[in-house]
């Protein structure tokens, strides 16, 4: 089955540039590396799969379920996709501690969670991602691996259909992402989540990755420019 | 001297009710400022502040045209709902409101547009629509600027004189604000009467700014 079934035609203008961004690829594998240099345009295709950005044309079809077609003037909104983003810079709402962020989700309408009250499912997950012990804590006051974490927690506690992670392990020093990395394959093989993870880290790519795609120039490329070759042990 | 307590009422009332307009008003334009591009958005700016640096008699004289027995909105109110605006404390009231409309706007403007977007986007991406968006992230967020410009508007409406003067006139013990009480009282001579006004203003005005001082960092959730 085709889990992921992506296109995208986006221009973007910002004063006098202009960027043509043309994604497109369709596969089978539930964990997709896109990989390519920076201002290649991977965030941005996150972005309008997530819906927080609009193609000018395309589709987008995670695991047969189609979150946007621009034939048939189908467009989602991003509330209604169900997809899970971890940002590259984590995005924690810095006005709220370790829990209500992870809790956020969990409560609809125009009040953020309380402090405390019951939030069972957040709690589960705060066990599970070890955050019992800055629960209580502002995001400014935690290490980046448990922001890391926080921000992964808060994603799926919304039991999202798909999860997207833009560079999540580069804020992070090596040993503490490899150990994330294992953590994250574990979670995906558990939840049979779809997974679609941007990264320029060779190391990402080997480990996670069932499928890759490469993107340079807000297109797909074969291969890389300047890049040596992919999927080789590397000395990175 | 009662009449000088009654004109402090008069003025904290006109005041705050100016103050508890523009907190929604100002919020309301200031975030649609920063969040939304469209045509003509640097002219609407510049017209929405114009009330901060134009002089208040001119702006009085506007008043005068729009909410006047003769003027556009204020013939339409006498007609059909026999309301007579003019030489009333909600005149006072709509002049405050528009001297210090500025003062919110511009601080809700700026303090909207230091929110990072991405943060708004991440509350889209958990399932909460635009008004949860605007009251669990965009306003917290921005709060510690626009109060500070709220408590700048509610100063600035203290001490409205001119254009307040136009339009409610200086009616003791009913349009008489304080600062329109000290010229009167200069006026006629009675310095004692003056010198009252003048310390009272000054203890309301310190009492405000120190009052406000405490109160805005408890109210501030984000901290660092």
């Amino acid at each position: 089955m085709t889990v992921w079934d992506i296109r995208l035609r986006r221009q973007l203008r910002h004063e006098a540039s202009r960027f043509d961004l043309d994604v497109q690829f369709r596969t089978d594998a539930q964990r997709v590396v896109l990989h390519g240099p920076s201002g290649a345009g991977k965030t941005q295709t996150l972005r309008l799969i997530a819906g927080i950005g609009r193609p000018d044309a395309g589709r987008v079809a995670i695991a047969g379920r189609t979150l946007f077609d621009s034939d048939a003037g189908l467009d989602l909104s991003p509330q209604a996709r169900r997809i899970g983003h971890v940002f590259q810079d984590y995005a924690l709402f810095p006005h709220l501690t370790v829990r209500q962020n992870i809790a956020f989700a969990l409560r609809p309408g125009w009040r953020n969670p309380p402090r405390r009250g019951a939030a069972p499912e957040a709690d589960r997950w705060i066990e599970q991602f070890s955050l019992q012990g800055v629960a209580g804590h502002h995001p400014h006051q935690i290490s980046g691996g448990q922001r890391q974490r926080t921000a992964l927690a808060r994603a799926l506690v919304t039991r999202p259909a798909a999860l997207l992670l833009d560079e999540p392990f580069a804020a992070l020093d090596r040993g503490l992402r490899q150990q994330l990395r294992d953590e994250l394959l574990q979670l995906q093989a558990a939840l049979q989540l779809p997974l679609l993870l941007i990264t320029h880290d060779e190391e990402d790519v080997r480990c996670l990755a069932q499928a890759v795609v490469h993107i340079d120039g807000g297109r797909v490329v074969d291969r890389p420019a300047g890049a040596p070759t992919p999927l080789q042990p590397s000395a990175t | 001297m009662p009449e000088a307590w009654v004109a402090l009422a008069l003025t904290l009332k006109v005041a705050g009710w100016a103050t508890a307009i523009n907190l929604v008003l100002g919020i309301a334009v200031g975030h649609a400022m920063a969040r939304w591009r469209f045509p003509g958005r640097d002219l609407l700016d510049a017209a929405l502040t114009l009330p901060m640096v134009m002089p208040p008699t001119v702006l009085g004289y506007y008043l005068l045209v729009v909410i006047g027995s003769q003027g556009v909105i204020g013939a339409w109110l006498l007609q059909h709902f026999g309301i007579r605006l003019i030489f009333t404390w909600q005149a006072a009231v709509i002049a405050a409101t528009i001297v210090a409309f500025p003062l919110v706007f511009k601080a809700a403007r700026a303090a909207f547009e230091q929110v990072d977007p991405q943060l708004e986007d991440a509350a889209r991406t958990l399932g909460i629509g635009e008004w949860g968006v605007f009251f669990r992230v965009s306003l917290p967020l921005a709060w510690r600027g626009i109060l500070a410009g709220l408590l700048l508007s509610f100063a600035r409406a203290l001490g409205e004189f001119g254009a307040t003067l136009m339009v409610a006139g200086s009616i003791a013990g009913k349009t008489q604000t304080l600062s329109i009480a000290v010229y009167e009282a200069v006026q006629a001579g009675r310095d004692d009467t003056a010198n009252f006004l003048v310390a009272l203003t000054s203890i309301t005005c310190t009492a405000v700014l120190l009052s406000a001082g405490r109160l805005a960092p408890g109210r501030v959730a984000a901290r660092g």
